[in-house]
């Protein structure tokens, strides 16, 4: 299922980092989420900008299942996209 | 159309610090505020400033205002407003403590006083031993700032426009500006704001280059709005740029990657930072560094498939150091790139991080415009704050810690003397009718069907045509090129068509309308950087290396509806104190 507008917007961040890994993830395999993994995923754009970004280069880790299943799709997602 | 309208005192546009901190200080007041943000305001790009806040507190290095003061008109190549830095820099202390009581959570020493580390650029004593003059929260400064900002806005009861959009600023016969049409991204449905007064504080607009360090967000929105309501911007030309941003994605490596023994190389292998700097070779100025790459690149030396780029070899310091002493950048790169650079070089170009220029304003954060002979005359109820504006406190250089003193010390005076305007003019002007008609005009233009390019790829192209045409190579030529790139990139514009017509979260017609005012703000880049010929901070010219006071020391001003400079002398008289006059720029 592709992000729907919405949740695309979400992913405008205050740090281009952000930009960059979310943006990557909504191209190579948020599509591959099943409802549990968008809902975390949801969750995760939640979070302060900071703390995103720490969860996402795994400087931080997380209590939250759901999320700690996105974070590794999101870094393959981002490190795929640098090989095109 | 039936549209709703909405009337407040204040609105301000942008949610960032500067937004936030006038905000702030209008609701304390009682103020009816509105503030727009098109993203979440916690999603402002304040929350990337990672360095510090400026202020003479002296609580590591004995310190002063007046030092302080030295410092920014040197840096700014003295370009600057003395009179604007003056009063940022003795309202600094205020401003600091102020977020202090605000709850931000700044470092401490010892005996519990704030923390402050020395930054480029600092002295003590006009220009002798270093200072330490940069108030921090660890290295997210500010995050810390705009979240208390924020959460102080919440008690204090501002009214938030989450996720709208502002199209064009409102502006009656007489030159009063009297709020704007916007449109709320979740329903598509436009909406009139009055209000009295409204606040430009829509931060800056480096994503009208490829390269640069900035969030997707910063499309110069204020900057455009201004130019299409007939205000100038000032001193576009100066853009900071770093010179090893990560090249294809902006990121900044830092000058500490140098620092510890990484060099540059070219597409031949060979470090030509030697032929540039034979002394300092790879730690030479951020412009001297920056050029070199460019020409590099310019004269088919590049590397990789498309010879676009130069490499940041760090292999030789080996995997300990590397480890040790940059891992946050061996992380970026494994990241980002699935490169490390234990083992292979980093691909880097000239990144752009901040625009000294803006909307022009006095240090009461009016809105000034030439009018006939006085070159500041203040449009009535219009104001601007933060990287949108030029005060000018940063001329044509900024210095490290000084954006976000910037925003703050200007956010707070903008909405001081928004108070005093309000007391002088309680009452709402009549809402001209045609100006909402020719905004909603602008937005409908984006529900055209039929044939046309669409809006990314001439984002892209806008951004290569900044990058190649108007970077950190800038010779008459190469500019007038890029001039004549950018009108026929208007016209394609003119003619470009969205796909989604549906009103509900339609985001590409906020990136058409963001393209347009990109657009806006890369001819006015342009045009002041072609006009401008002298080298002076930032504006670096191949073809005129000098910095020529006797020419140019003065502010440059692109009208958008003239397509036309225009100059205004730069305010060298302080307040209070005598003027720092112009000095060859050595550190």
């Amino acid at each position: 299922m592709k992000p729907d507008t919405q949740t695309r917007w979400r992913c405008r961040r205050g740090m281009l980092e952000n930009d960059l890994l979310l943006k990557g993830f909504l191209d190579h395999g948020y599509d591959q989420l099943d409802q549990e993994g968008r809902d975390a995923f949801e969750r995760l754009l939640g979070y302060p900008d900071n703390l995103l970004l720490d969860l996402v280069l795994e400087r931080q880790s997380t209590v939250d299942a759901g999320i700690a299943r996105v974070v590794p799709l999101i870094r393959a997602a981002v490190a795929a996209g640098a090989e095109d | 159309m039936n549209i709703t309208v909405r009337k407040f005192d204040a609105l301000i546009i942008g949610a960032g610090g500067a937004g936030l901190r006038a905000a702030l200080q209008l609701s304390n007041a009682d103020a009816r505020v509105a503030v727009v943000s098109k993203v979440f305001p916690t999603r402002s790009h304040t929350v990337a400033a990672q360095g510090g806040v400026n202020a003479a507190l002296a609580n590591v290095l004995p310190d002063s205002w007046h030092w302080h003061m030295f410092d920014t008109i040197k840096g700014s190549d003295y370009l600057g407003d003395q009179d604007a830095i003056e009063y940022m820099c003795r309202a600094a202390p205020k401003v600091v403590y102020e977020l202090e009581h605000f709850g931000v959570p700044f470092s401490r020493l010892d005996n519990g006083t704030i923390y402050q580390r020395a930054f480029g650029g600092q002295s003590q004593n006009f220009g002798q031993d270093q200072a330490a003059r940069t108030c921090a929260a660890a290295d997210r400064t500010g995050h810390a700032i705009l979240h208390s900002l924020y959460q102080q806005n919440l008690r204090a009861r501002t009214h938030f426009f989450d996720e709208y959009f502002a199209v064009d600023l409102i502006k009656d016969d007489q030159g009063y500006v009297l709020g704007v049409v916007a449109f709320e991204i979740l329903t598509g449905k436009p909406i009139v704001i009055e209000a009295k007064t409204t606040l430009i504080a829509t931060g800056g607009a480096g994503q009208i280059f490829r390269t640069n360090t900035n969030a997707l967000s910063n499309t110069g929105d204020g900057m455009a709005m201004a130019l299409r309501a007939g205000v100038p911007l000032e001193d576009m030309e100066f853009v900071q740029f770093h010179p090893t941003g990560i090249a294809g994605r902006g990121m900044l490596i830092t000058e500490g990657a140098r620092g510890e023994g990484g060099f540059l190389i070219n597409g031949e292998g060979e470090r030509f930072m030697e032929r540039y700097a034979p002394k300092v070779k790879d730690l030479a100025s951020r412009d001297v560094v920056s050029r070199a790459i460019a020409v590099e690149i310019r004269e088919g030396r590049g590397c990789g498939r498309n010879k676009d780029h130069a490499l940041l070899d760090l292999r030789h310091l080996g995997a300990d150091t590397i480890m040790k002493k940059l891992p946050g950048i061996r992380e970026m790169t494994l990241t980002f790139l699935g490169l490390d650079p234990i083992e292979q070089p980093i691909p880097v170009f000239p990144t752009c991080h901040y625009s000294m220029g803006g909307i022009p304003t006095n240090r009461d954060g009016q809105v000034v415009v030439p009018v006939k002979d006085t070159p500041e005359d203040p449009v009535p109820g219009l104001y601007a704050a933060g990287e949108a504006a030029c005060v000018s406190v940063h001329g044509a250089n900024r210095l490290g810690g000084n954006s976000l003193l910037d925003i703050l010390v200007f956010g707070r005076a903008a909405a001081n003397h928004i108070l005093e305007y309000l007391g002088e003019n309680p009452h709402h002007r009549a809402l001209p009718q045609d100006s909402v008609d020719r905004a909603l005009e602008r937005l409908a233009r984006w529900d055209r069907e039929g044939e046309g390019e669409a809006v990314e790829p001439l984002r892209r192209e806008l951004r290569k045509v900044m990058e190649d045409h108007c970077g950190v190579f800038r010779t008459a030529e190469v500019m007038r090129e890029g001039v004549a790139k950018l009108q026929t990139l208007r016209e394609r514009i003119d003619q470009a068509v969205i796909r989604d017509h549906t009103q509900t979260f339609n985001t590409a017609r906020v990136e058409a309308l963001e393209l347009e005012n990109l657009w806006d703000c890369a001819i006015a880049t342009m045009h002041s950087a072609l006009g401008r010929e002298e080298s002076r901070g930032a504006h670096s010219r191949v073809d005129f290396t000098e910095r020529d006071d006797e020419r140019w020391l003065k502010h440059s001003l692109y009208s958008l509806q003239d397509d036309a400079l225009d100059y205004k002398p730069v305010r060298t008289q302080p307040l209070t104190v005598e003027s720092f006059p112009p000095k060859k720029r050595v550190y």
